[in-house]
C-alpha cells in the first residue's frame, strides 16, 4: 500500500469517527433540551467588561488568598459531551496522520489543490476547536465545527479526490504555504466567531422574549457573553487573516512580479478583510453592538465560505491555474 | 475620556441631540458635514460599501488583470457589454465610483486620526487622572478591611502597580501629613496600556501610507517583458523591449544599465509518476547579466526566484521553442535564418508560429509552423504532441505566396500573419500544376526539403528554448512593505495590549482600620480586567502581610 492509500484510509477512518462525534454532540444538545440546569445558568453571568460589579468581592478574595489557585470547580457534563470530544479528538488524530502522509507521499505541503486543501483546513479548523477548549469551553459548538467539517470531508473525498503529482513551479514557494496556512487559521476563528454569532442570534430572540425558545439555548451564556467570546475570536481570525493579505501579496509579487493586481482570489481576501474591518467597528459604534455586528460577523464567514467553494470552482483567475 | 474619538464611539458619551444641530450658515453647514464624514458610522458604512463594491470586478473580467477575457466578454454578451462598459466595470478598481468610495473612506480616515494624535499626544504627557469619590460601581471592585497604616499602603501599592508598568499619581499629591486621622483618605490612581491608542493610530495611519505610497510610488515604476531565445541578449534599454508599459512619471533614465544573456533554459518534466507524465515540476533560466562596472554574473531564474538587479527585478514568466529555421534559395545561397519563438498552444508544448521571409526568393513567402516537441499520430492521422520535452521533434509547415503586406506601413504582430490576401503552395488545400494536393512540409532536426515551385529549399537545423521575463522596477515596494509591517505591529498592540485604569483607595477608620478599596476601569475591550484587578489586590494585601476580616 502506498502513503497515499494510506492516508486516504485515515481520512476514511477520521470521517467515520466524526460522524460518531457529530451524533454524541447532537445527543448532547438534545439533552440540554430535556434537562434544565441550574448551575451552569449561574456560570453564564455576565462577565463583559462593563458590567458593574455591585458584590463585595472579599470573600473571593479570600478564596484566592487561602489557597492561591483558581477555584473553579470542574462542572460535570453530560456523558455524551465526554464522549464526543473523545470520538473529536481520536478522529482529529486520525485525520491529521491522513494529511501528514500525503505530505509525505506528495513530498511538499498538500495544500495545492482542492482535495488537499480541503483535508488540511478541515483539520486545521478541528484543531483549533479543541485547543481553544483550553480557553473557553465551547463545546457546545462541536456539532457545528464536526458537522460542518464532516460536510467538506465528503465533498473533498467523493468530488475532488486527485492522486498525488508533482508541485507546478508557480506554486513551488515557502511564501505560498505560510499564505495558505494563516488563511486556514484565520477562517477557524472565523468560523468560531460565525457559529458563536449565530447562536448569540438565537439566544438573544429568546432572551427578547422572556425565555421561550429552543430549550438549550438556557445551558448556554448569554447573549451579551457570546457576542464578547464571538468578538475575541474574531480579532485572532482578523490579525491572521491581516498576515494572509500580506504574505499572499508577497508570494504574488515573488511569483508573477506584482504584489496586488485584483485578481478574483485577491478581490475576495480583500471583500473579506474589509468586512471584519467593518465588523470591528461595529463593535465600537454606538447603535452596533449586538445583533447587528452578530451579522456581519455571519456575513463576513459567509463571505469567507465563498471564497473557498464558489470562487475556486467557478471564478476565473490565476490562482486557478497551475503551471505557466 | 474618550472625547477625541467619534461622537458615536460606544465609548463616547452621547451627544445632545440638541447641540448636534448644525448652526445655520456655510461654515456651520461644514462643520456638520465633517463630523458626519469623520463618524464612526460613516466609517463603518464606507468599508462596507468598499466592500460591495468590490465584487463586480470578480464577476466580469479585468483591463488590467484580463483583456482578451473583455474581448470575448464583448462577443460573448454584445448587449450586456456597453451597459457594464459605461458603469466601468471592466475597470472596476480604477472606476469613478470605486475610487470616490475609497478616497471618501481616507479623508474619513485622516480626519479622525489628526484629533485623535493630538489628544492621544497630550494623554501621554498628563497624570492618571484623580481618584473617583466613589468606587464601588466600578469594574472589579473590591474591598477589604485591616490593621494598617493607610498612608503606607497607598505608598506600597504605588510601587506594586509601578513594576507592573502603571504610570501612578499620588491622590492627594502628599501623603506625610495627617496619616492616622479618624476619616483620611489616600489613594493612588494609575494607568497603563497607553500602547494599545498608539497602535491603533499606527494602524490607521499605515493604511494611509500604503494608499499613498501605491497611488505615487507605482507612477515612478514601469514593467515590460521581453521574449529571449537561447544564446540571445537583452539589453535594458527601451527599443529592446518587446512590450512596455511605463507609471505616470517614468523617465527613460531610471533604466538600469544592465545586459543579460540567456545561456540555457532548462525544464524538466516528470516522468514516473503515471498519473502526471510530462507535467513540468522544474524551470531554470541560466543567464549571465553584464553592469557597467562588474564582471559578468552568473544567475539562474526561476518562476518563484526572481532575480534582482539593482532595483530592477527580472521574472521568468513563460518559455516554450524557437525552432532555427535556414532557407536557401536555388543556387543554395542562405538568404534568412533565424529562430522564431513558437507560441505554447497546450501543456504538452504543441507550438505555433510564423515565418515572414520578404526578401531573397522570387516571391514573398510567409510560412505557418507547427511545431511538436514529441510526435505523436491522432486517430485521425493529424499531428499532435505527446510529450513536452524534445524526443522526436517534428516541424509542419504551410508555405505561402503573395504579399506580406510589411511594406504598407502597418504594424504586424510577429506572431500573426493574415492568409486571406496569400496563396497556399504548402498545405491549407494548396495544389500543384497538376491538380494534385500538396501536403504541408515535414521537417526534423537536421533535415532540407525543397520549397515548392522550385522557390529553394528550407532546413530545420536547430531547435531552441525560448524564455519570456518580465522586468519590473517599482520604487514603492519598499515602502508598501514596511507600511504592511507597521499594520500588522500596530493591529497587534492596538487590539491586545489592554489599557485600563486602577485605583487604590486606603479610608482611615474611626476603630483604627483601613479600608482598602480596589477598583478599575477599561477603556476599549479589556476581558481579563475584573481579574486583574483582583490580582492586584491580592497582591497588595499579601505584601501588606494583612489579616483579612471580610
Ligand atoms: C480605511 C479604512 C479603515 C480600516 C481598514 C480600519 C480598520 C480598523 C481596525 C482593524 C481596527 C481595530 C484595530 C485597532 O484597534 O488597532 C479599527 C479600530 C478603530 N477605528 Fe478604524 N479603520 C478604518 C477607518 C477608520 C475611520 C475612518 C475611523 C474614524 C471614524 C476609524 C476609527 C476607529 C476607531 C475609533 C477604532 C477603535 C475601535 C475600538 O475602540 O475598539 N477607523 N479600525
Amino acid at each position: 500500500m502506498t502513503l497515499e492509500t494510506v492516508s486516504l484510509l485515515a481520512v476514511y477512518s477520521a470521517m467515520a469517527i466524526y460522524t460518531l462525534a457529530f451524533i454524541a454532540f447532537t445527543v448532547d444538545l438534545a439533552r440540554r433540551s430535556a434537562a434544565q440546569p441550574v448551575e451552569e445558568v449561574a456560570e453564564a453571568a455576565p462577565v463583559g467588561m462593563l458590567a458593574a460589579a455591585s458584590g463585595n468581592r472579599a470573600s473571593a478574595l479570600v478564596d484566592r488568598l487561602a489557597t492561591d489557585a483558581p477555584a473553579a470547580a470542574p462542572l460535570k457534563r453530560s456523558r455524551a459531551l465526554r464522549l464526543a470530544m473523545g470520538f473529536t479528538v481520536l478522529g482529529w488524530v486520525l485525520h491529521t496522520a491522513g494529511v501528514v502522509l500525503r505530505g509525505f507521499a506528495a513530498g511538499y505541503a498538500p495544500w495545492s489543490n482542492m482535495y488537499g486543501f480541503a483535508i488540511t483546513a478541515t483539520a486545521i479548523i478541528v484543531g483549533v476547536f479543541l485547543l481553544v477548549q483550553f480557553w473557553q469551553d465551547l463545546r457546545f459548538l462541536g456539532a457545528y465545527i464536526v458537522g460542518f467539517c464532516l460536510v467538506f470531508l465528503g465533498l473533498a473525498t467523493v468530488n475532488f479526490y486527485v492522486a498525488v503529482t508533482p508541485q507546478p513551479p508557480a506554486l513551488q514557494s515557502a511564501w505560498l504555504v505560510i499564505h495558505v496556512f494563516v488563511a486556514i487559521l484565520g477562517t477557524s476563528f472565523f468560523a468560531l466567531g460565525g457559529g458563536l454569532s449565530v447562536v448569540q442570534l438565537l439566544q438573544s430572540r429568546r432572551e427578547a422574549r422572556g425565555g421561550e425558545g429552543m430549550a438549550f439555548l438556557a445551558t448556554l451564556p448569554n447573549a451579551e457573553r457570546l457576542e464578547n467570546l464571538a468578538y475575541r475570536l474574531i480579532l485572532i481570525g482578523f490579525v491572521f487573516w491581516t498576515f494572509t493579505l500580506i504574505a499572499g501579496a508577497v508570494w504574488a509579487e515573488r511569483a508573477w512580479g506584482r504584489y496586488w493586481g485584483w485578481d478574483t482570489k485577491e478581490v475576495w481576501t480583500f471583500i473579506i478583510w474589509t468586512i471584519f474591518a467593518g465588523y470591528i467597528h461595529a463593535r465600537a459604534t454606538r447603535g452596533w453592538r449586538g445583533s447587528r455586528s452578530a451579522w456581519l460577523a455571519i456575513i463576513g464567514f459567509g463571505a469567507v465560505m465563498f471564497n473557498f467553494t464558489v470562487v475556486n470552482l467557478f471564478f476565473k483567475g490565476l490562482h486557478a491555474y497551475s503551471g505557466l | 475620556m474618550s472625547s477625541s474619538r467619534p461622537s458615536d464611539h460606544i465609548d463616547s458619551a452621547p451627544v445632545d441631540p440638541t447641540i448636534a444641530q448644525p448652526q445655520l450658515g456655510f461654515v456651520g453647514y461644514l462643520r456638520f458635514f465633517w463630523r458626519q464624514l469623520t463618524s464612526m458610522r460613516t466609517a463603518l458604512f464606507l468599508l462596507l460599501l468598499l466592500a460591495f463594491a468590490s465584487i463586480p470586478g470578480s464577476l466580469v473580467p479585468q483591463r488590467s488583470s484580463d483583456p482578451n477575457g473583455v474581448i470575448q466578454y464583448k462577443l460573448d454578451y454584445p448587449d450586456l457589454y456597453p451597459i457594464l462598459d459605461g458603469l466601468q466595470v471592466f475597470s472596476t478598481y480604477t472606476s469613478i465610483w470605486f475610487s470616490s468610495i475609497y478616497l471618501l473612506l481616507f479623508i474619513s480616515l485622516i480626519g479622525c486620526i489628526i484629533p485623535r494624535s493630538v489628544h492621544h499626544y497630550r494623554a501621554l504627557r498628563s497624570r492618571p487622572p484623580k481618584t473617583p469619590a466613589r468606587l464601588n460601581r466600578l469594574a472589579g471592585y473590591t474591598s477589604v478591611t485591616g490593621q494598617t497604616d493607610a498612608a503606607s499602603a497607598i505608598d506600597v501599592a504605588r510601587a506594586q502597580l509601578k513594576r507592573s508598568g502603571y504610570r501612578t499619581e499620588l491622590y492627594p499629591s502628599a501623603h506625610s501629613t495627617s496619616s492616622g486621622q479618624a476619616g483620611a483618605s489616600y489613594s493612588v490612581s494609575a494607568e497603563r496600556g497607553y500602547l494599545r491608542e498608539t497602535g491603533n493610530l499606527v494602524f490607521h495611519t499605515a493604511l494611509v501610507g500604503i494608499l499613498v505610497s501605491v497611488a505615487i510610488g507605482g507612477s515612478f515604476g514601469y514593467s515590460g517583458q521581453r521574449v529571449v531565445v537561447e544564446g540571445q541578449k537583452f539589453v535594458n534599454v527601451l527599443g529592446d523591449y518587446d512590450s512596455f508599459n511605463p507609471g505616470r512619471f517614468f523617465a527613460s533614465d531610471v533604466l538600469e544599465p544592465f545586459r543579460i544573456s540567456l545561456d540555457k533554459f532548462e525544464a524538466t518534466y516528470e516522468l514516473e509518476n503515471q498519473k502526471a507524465i510530462g507535467q513540468v515540476t522544474d524551470y531554470s533560466a541560466y543567464v549571465t547579466t553584464t553592469t557597467p562596472g562588474g564582471d559578468d554574473q552568473k544567475a539562474n531564474i526561476k518562476v518563484n526566484e526572481p532575480l534582482a538587479i539593482g532595483g530592477t527585478d527580472v521574472f521568468l514568466l513563460g518559455n516554450g521553442y524557437a525552432p532555427t529555421v535556414t532557407v536557401r534559395d536555388p543556387e543554395g545561397t542562405v538568404v534568412w535564418t533565424d529562430s522564431t519563438p513558437f507560441l505554447p498552444q497546450d501543456t504538452f508544448l504543441t507550438s505555433l508560429g510564423v515565418l515572414k521571409i520578404p526578401d531573397g526568393l522570387s516571391e514573398q513567402l510567409g510560412l505557418v509552423g507547427f511545431f511538436y516537441p514529441t510526435a505523436a499520430k491522432l486517430d485521425s492521422g493529424a499531428l499532435s504532441s505527446g510529450f513536452p520535452d524534445l524526443l522526436d521533434p517534428v516541424l509542419s509547415l504551410r508555405v505561402y505566396t503573395g504579399d506580406l503586406g510589411l511594406d504598407a506601413g502597418v504594424p504586424r504582430s510577429v506572431y500573426q500573419l493574415n492568409t486571406d490576401p496569400l496563396t497556399p503552395i504548402a498545405g491549407d488545400g494548396a495544389v500543384d500544376a497538376s491538380g494534385a494536393e500538396v501536403p504541408a512540409l515535414q521537417l526534423k532536426i537536421g533535415e532540407t526539403v525543397e520549397l515548392p515551385n522550385g522557390l529553394g529549399t528550407i532546413e530545420l537545423t536547430d531547435v531552441k528554448r525560448f524564455a519570456s521575463f518580465d522586468i519590473h522596477r517599482d520604487p514603492s515596494q519598499v515602502w508598501v512593505l514596511s507600511f504592511a509591517i507597521l499594520i500588522l505591529a500596530g493591529l497587534f498592540t492596538g487590539l491586545f495590549i489592554p489599557r485600563r485604569r486602577v485605583w487604590v483607595k486606603a479610608t482611615q477608620k474611626a476603630d483604627g482600620t483601613v479600608t482598602l478599596e480596589y477598583a478599575g476601569l477599561a477603556r476599549g475591550e479589556d476581558p481579563r480586567l475584573e481579574a486583574a484587578v483582583t490580582d492586584i489586590a491580592a497582591a497588595h494585601v499579601k505584601q501588606l502581610g494583612l489579616k483579612v476580616e471580610s
